[in-house]
């Protein structure tokens, strides 16, 4: 459960986030959507101990993130930020390797490098393994960064906009791999997307925010609907179920 | 699972590489005013007592300089994520200088420990106010930390040289600011074995420096205690750099061509690329400290001098020299 109580940040003399308050269960993927600025990444970077909390409370699977230690949460708690500007030489097998550090302390067990190979399987990054990562594409770089986070086995993963730079194909890929770990894996994940159409198809919850406070959050069917998506986004928009999946119609 | 070990240079490479070293390291020991020879060495005692008093001195403190201030570099480019900075100019260097100058003026006769101990605390010092500034500057514009480090490295310096002027010291100053290796005899050079075991230290820590190389996020992400290797990297950078200038003086361009050089081929995963660094760091510092003596002869030319020479050109053409992997 990653529970939030009465979160405030101030950055710069300006309210990011007012009095969040929210609940997370264990399991299940929850889509944090909302307008640039709503204070979606903020929110994932306090979960994720990234910002010192400055006022309220924050407690992954009961532990609190301002006062456990770093190395503890990163056995339960994995963070990808947005565009982590990651400019090392590494391998990309290295990299992702680097996943593990929170259970070995820098040195890959047997056990280490058959997740590590696994990893680089499921995110189709085998045939890259020994490219140094300055020399991939964007989206080669994100989907290594993404299978890092993952690589690092924990409970919960914390995603912010991880289809950036990402194809159809790998985006789509991500989506079901997400899917994957929560059905099979029980794992929780919570991932900032912009696509609403990705949350409506993916998602068991949506939690919408806007101007720093929650304005929506429940099962993604009763989020995707046309009066709360206006309220978050701020223009009309049609839902329409087609083959039998909600869709949003936010283009015309 | 091979995987995960590509980043390694294989055994052949690192044979190589230890030979070459050796090579080096002999002939810097037979290459001198003195005529020394292999087989002289055994039948005369005077010319093993150049061997222990002299040469074998100076050849390891090379070694050992050389190593210290490669690592010393690369850390440094890790600490401030960018590849072009080095201790040399960017400030460290000139901190611990003047840390020197002052522990000259108020305290003459401290033994040489305790003016390195004074010239770390210094290094510490203006490196802190170089990160602490660096962190500053805007992520976008890569190329403005490398020219804040030759300013800022600068300003320390001419600080320096401005209190050595005032308190009729410049000849002193010159002593610390140029590297060379003729004044190293037995008993002068011991303080670089300390500079070596930080070496050891850090590729002892090679996995934390390489995940915050990563930036903060993905460290603290990591589970990383990042402000505590954060410190341990500080430290590394500035004590390594004051020994050296304590002992020997300023080298520059070793901490920038030897970590620049490694990464272009093995990458910078640490704990396989930080041994080949130090090699490439004290071959360097070696090789011109052996053109230094070779180049005019008998007479000896500093080897920061030489290596302001080799070292910018190595530089330059690791910078015009298209990378291999495109």
């Amino acid at each position: 459960m990653i529970d939030i109580s009465d979160v405030s940040l101030t950055l710069g003399g300006s309210l990011i986030l007012d009095h969040v308050g929210l609940t997370l269960p264990k399991g299940g993927v929850t889509a944090l959507v909302g307008p640039n600025g709503a204070g979606k990444s903020s929110l994932l970077s306090l979960i994720a101990r990234l910002r010192p909390l400055q006022t309220g409370r924050i407690t992954v699977d009961g532990l609190p993130v301002d006062t456990t230690p770093t190395r503890q949460l990163a056995k339960v708690m994995a963070i990808l930020r947005q565009d982590p500007g990651v400019a090392s030489r590494l391998r990309v097998a290295e990299l992702v390797g680097f996943g593990r550090f929170p259970h070995n302390g820098g040195r890959l067990t047997a056990e280490d490098r058959r997740i590590v190979a696994e990893t680089l399987e499921q995110f189709d990054l085998t045939g890259l393994a020994s490219r140094f990562i300055d020399t991939l594409s964007g989206g080669q770089r994100q989907r290594a960064l993404v299978a890092m986070t993952f690589c690092q086995g924990t409970d919960y993963i914390l995603l912010d906009e991880p289809l950036n730079n990402l194809d159809m194909f790998h985006a789509r890929e991500l989506m079901r791999t997400l899917r994957v770990m929560a059905d099979g894996h029980g794992k929780t994940v919570l991932v900032v997307l912009h696509d609403i159409n990705h949350a409506a198809a993916y998602a068991d919850r949506i939690v919408a925010m806007k101007d720093g406070r929650i304005a929506a959050s429940g099962e993604t069917a009763a989020i995707i609907r046309p009066d709360i998506l206006e309220a978050v986004f701020g223009f009309p928009m049609r839902v329409e179920t087609l083959a039998g999946r909600l869709t949003v119609l936010h283009h015309a | 699972m091979t995987v995960v070990s590509v980043g390694r240079p294989d055994g052949v490479l690192r044979a190589a590489g230890l030979a070459g070293l050796l090579a080096l390291t002999l002939a810097s020991l037979f290459v001198g005013v003195g005529a020394l020879s292999p087989k002289t060495l055994f039948s005369d005692p005077e010319a093993l007592r150049l061997m222990m008093v002299s040469r074998l001195p100076r050849t390891l403190a090379a070694l050992l300089a050389g190593s210290a201030l490669a690592i010393a570099g690369l850390v440094m480019q890790t600490l401030a994520r960018n590849r072009f900075v080095e201790p040399a100019t960017a400030g460290t260097a000139q901190s611990a200088a003047l840390g020197i100058l002052l522990v000259t003026v108020l305290w003459p006769e401290a033994p040489l420990g305790w003016k390195a101990a004074v010239a770390s605390l210094a290094a510490l010092a203006g490196t802190s106010v170089f990160l602490a500034l660096v962190h500053k500057l805007p992520p976008t514009q890569p190329f403005l930390v490398p020219l804040f480090g030759i300013v800022y490295g600068s300003v320390v310096g001419a600080a320096a040289t401005f209190a050595a002027w005032r308190l009729d010291l410049l000849q002193y100053l010159e002593i610390w600011t140029t590297g060379e290796f003729s004044g190293i005899l037995r008993g002068r050079y011991e303080l670089l074995w300390i500079a070596g075991a930080l070496v050891a230290l850090a590729w002892w820590t090679a996995d934390r420096l390489t995940i915050l190389s990563l930036g903060r996020d993905v460290g603290v992400g990591l589970g990383l205690n990042y402000a505590a290797v954060l410190r341990l990297g500080l430290v590394i950078v500035s004590a390594v750099t004051a020994l050296t200038v304590v002992v020997v003086g300023i080298i520059p361009f070793v901490g920038l061509v030897a970590p620049n050089l490694i990464s272009r081929f093995a990458g910078e995963n640490l704990r396989h690329t930080l041994p080949w660094v130090a090699g490439t760091g004290a071959a360097l510092v070696l090789s011109c400290d052996i053109i230094g003596r070779l180049i005019r002869f008998p007479y000896e030319i500093p080897v920061g001098t030489v290596l302001g020479v080799v070292g910018a050109a190595l530089f330059l053409a690791l910078l015009f020299v298209r990378r291999a992997d495109g």
